[in-house]
């Protein structure tokens, strides 16, 4: 992985808003994450995680504010910042007309991966998915495109992974295979930022839960002792009771 | 090779890879080209002494639209599944994702011309196959797919984008097409190309500045 000074924290978001005409999504967000942490966003449909993820991937700027990620201002080169994080979404960038493994060159080549081939045969085995490796990937089942989306996504190493809601749609069987595959890329020192509305995996699997409601983090803790319960407690009190669009 | 070049190679192997593997975009042209010119020749009932004068109409006329289906299917295949993001976010210029479309579009159009003069040729019993009349296609056919990939790129996520992309492109190319026609007559009708050379410019001029233009707003308008 590439080594980042430690100094920098992963990702900074100071006061980001995103406004869709007189509708304002996002109303100064400000958010910092700690190199190697695991922050699960959790937040109700429609209050824009999925944006706040976009203008941090890049494909989106902010109305206002700054974001950051390693130290690289998103409104700077952000070829170099682009080279830094790995996005995986319900959607899975993939050519449906291509192989996995056609799919992983095309991508590996605009990242400019060294060792290639090397790297992209390691990926598919981790991910099980090296036998299937010269099918079309629309021959392959919604759990399988996501694994290979991952695989696409840490393909070139990325110190920073953005995750949006990388279960939707997936069987139960094929959800655990994804948090397993998710949780062994984030023992390799990755900061991983994944926003979600399931609380229980939220707690379970990261090291930190933020809350967004109303275009703002309302609530951040640890989750080293917080249990569902207390999570769910300020869920509810944050987002079932305050109005989502202002 | 320079990486903005390899990176553009990458993109247009890509795009001709898929193409090879599901042949729908090539097949979908080339039928309706041959279509419109079958069609046109009945039409019009081409006989030998008018042939000549509509022939570059009807020929840049077939060329167009099936070049517009084409670019319809460009971007849609990146915009499903998000692969138009995907591109986004890998650490190359805008401009060579816009450059790597448009070379593929650019192959596909012209393997579409290649095929289509010569039946043109047959059908209308006209000399179409010839060096002059090649650099004109080339010419035109590069400016169009300039501005249509670029078009095109707009066009993806919109509602009614199959409608839109025509709507927008066509008053945009229609100098081009014009002296495309204007070209090609001339050397239909004996002119060298020097008698041509001012509709000739004029489709280098369109070239150069929308390719230049396309270049510099791709980001733009590829930006959400």
């Amino acid at each position: 992985m590439t080594s980042q000074a430690k100094r920098w924290p992963a990702v900074e978001a100071r006061g980001i808003s995103k406004a869709f005409g007189r509708y304002r999504v996002l109303r100064g967000v400000d958010l910092r994450i700690e190199q190697g942490e695991f922050l699960a966003l959790l937040g109700p449909n429609g209050a824009g995680k999925t944006t706040f993820l976009r203008i941090l991937a890049t494909l989106s700027r902010p109305s206002e504010g700054r974001a950051w990620i390693n130290g690289q201002p998103l409104d700077g080169d952000t070829r170099r910042v682009r080279q830094q994080i790995g996005l995986v979404s319900h959607q899975t960038f993939l050519y449906g007309d291509l192989t996995a493994e056609e799919n992983l060159r095309f991508y590996g080549r605009l990242y400019r991966v060294p060792a290639l081939e090397e790297r992209i045969a390691e990926l598919l085995q981790r991910v099980g998915l090296y036998e299937r490796r010269h099918d079309p990937v629309r021959t392959f089942s919604r759990g399988m495109q996501q694994r290979l989306s991952i695989a696409r996504a840490v393909l070139h190493d990325p110190p920073v992974l953005l995750l949006d809601e990388p279960d939707t749609g997936l069987d139960q069987q094929a959800a655990r295979m994804l948090r397993e595959l998710l949780s062994l890329m984030g023992t390799e020192q990755r900061t991983i930022l994944m926003t979600t509305h399931q609380l229980e995996r939220a707690r379970e699997m990261s090291t930190r839960v933020a809350i967004l409601a109303g275009g703002q983090i309302r609530w951040d803790s640890p989750t080293a002792h917080l249990s569902t319960a207390e999570l769910a407690e300020a869920y509810m009190e944050l987002v079932e009771r305050r109005p989502t669009h202002p | 090779m320079s990486s903005a070049w390899q990176a553009v190679w990458a993109i247009v192997k890509k795009d001709i890879l898929a193409e090879l593997r599901t042949k729908e975009t090539l097949s979908m042209m080339l039928i309706f080209v041959l279509l419109a010119v079958f069609i046109f020749n009945f039409a019009f009932d081409l006989r030998v002494e008018n042939v000549r004068e509509v022939a570059p109409g009807v020929m840049w006329v077939a060329f167009v639209f099936a070049g517009v289906l084409g670019l319809n299917r460009s971007f849609i295949q990146e915009a499903d599944k998000g692969c138009l993001d995907g591109l986004l976010m890998t650490p190359v210029e805008r401009s060579v994702i816009y450059f790597g479309k448009m070379l593929g579009n650019l192959i596909f159009m012209l393997v579409v011309d290649a095929i289509a003069l010569p039946v043109f040729s047959v059908l209308l019993n006209l000399a179409l196959v010839r060096w002059d009349i090649a650099l004109i296609v080339v010419l035109g056919t590069l400016g169009f797919a300039g501005v249509g990939t670029l078009f095109s790129a707009m066009t993806a996520n919109t509602r009614a984008r199959e409608v839109m992309l025509p709507l927008l492109l066509f008053p945009v190319a229609l100098p081009l097409v014009l002296a495309a026609v204007k070209a090609t007559a001339g050397v239909l009708d004996g002119a060298g190309l020097r008698e041509v050379a001012n509709w000739l410019n004029l489709l280098i001029g369109y070239d150069v500045a929308f390719l230049t233009i396309s270049y510099l707003t791709f980001d733009y308008v590829v930006e959400s």
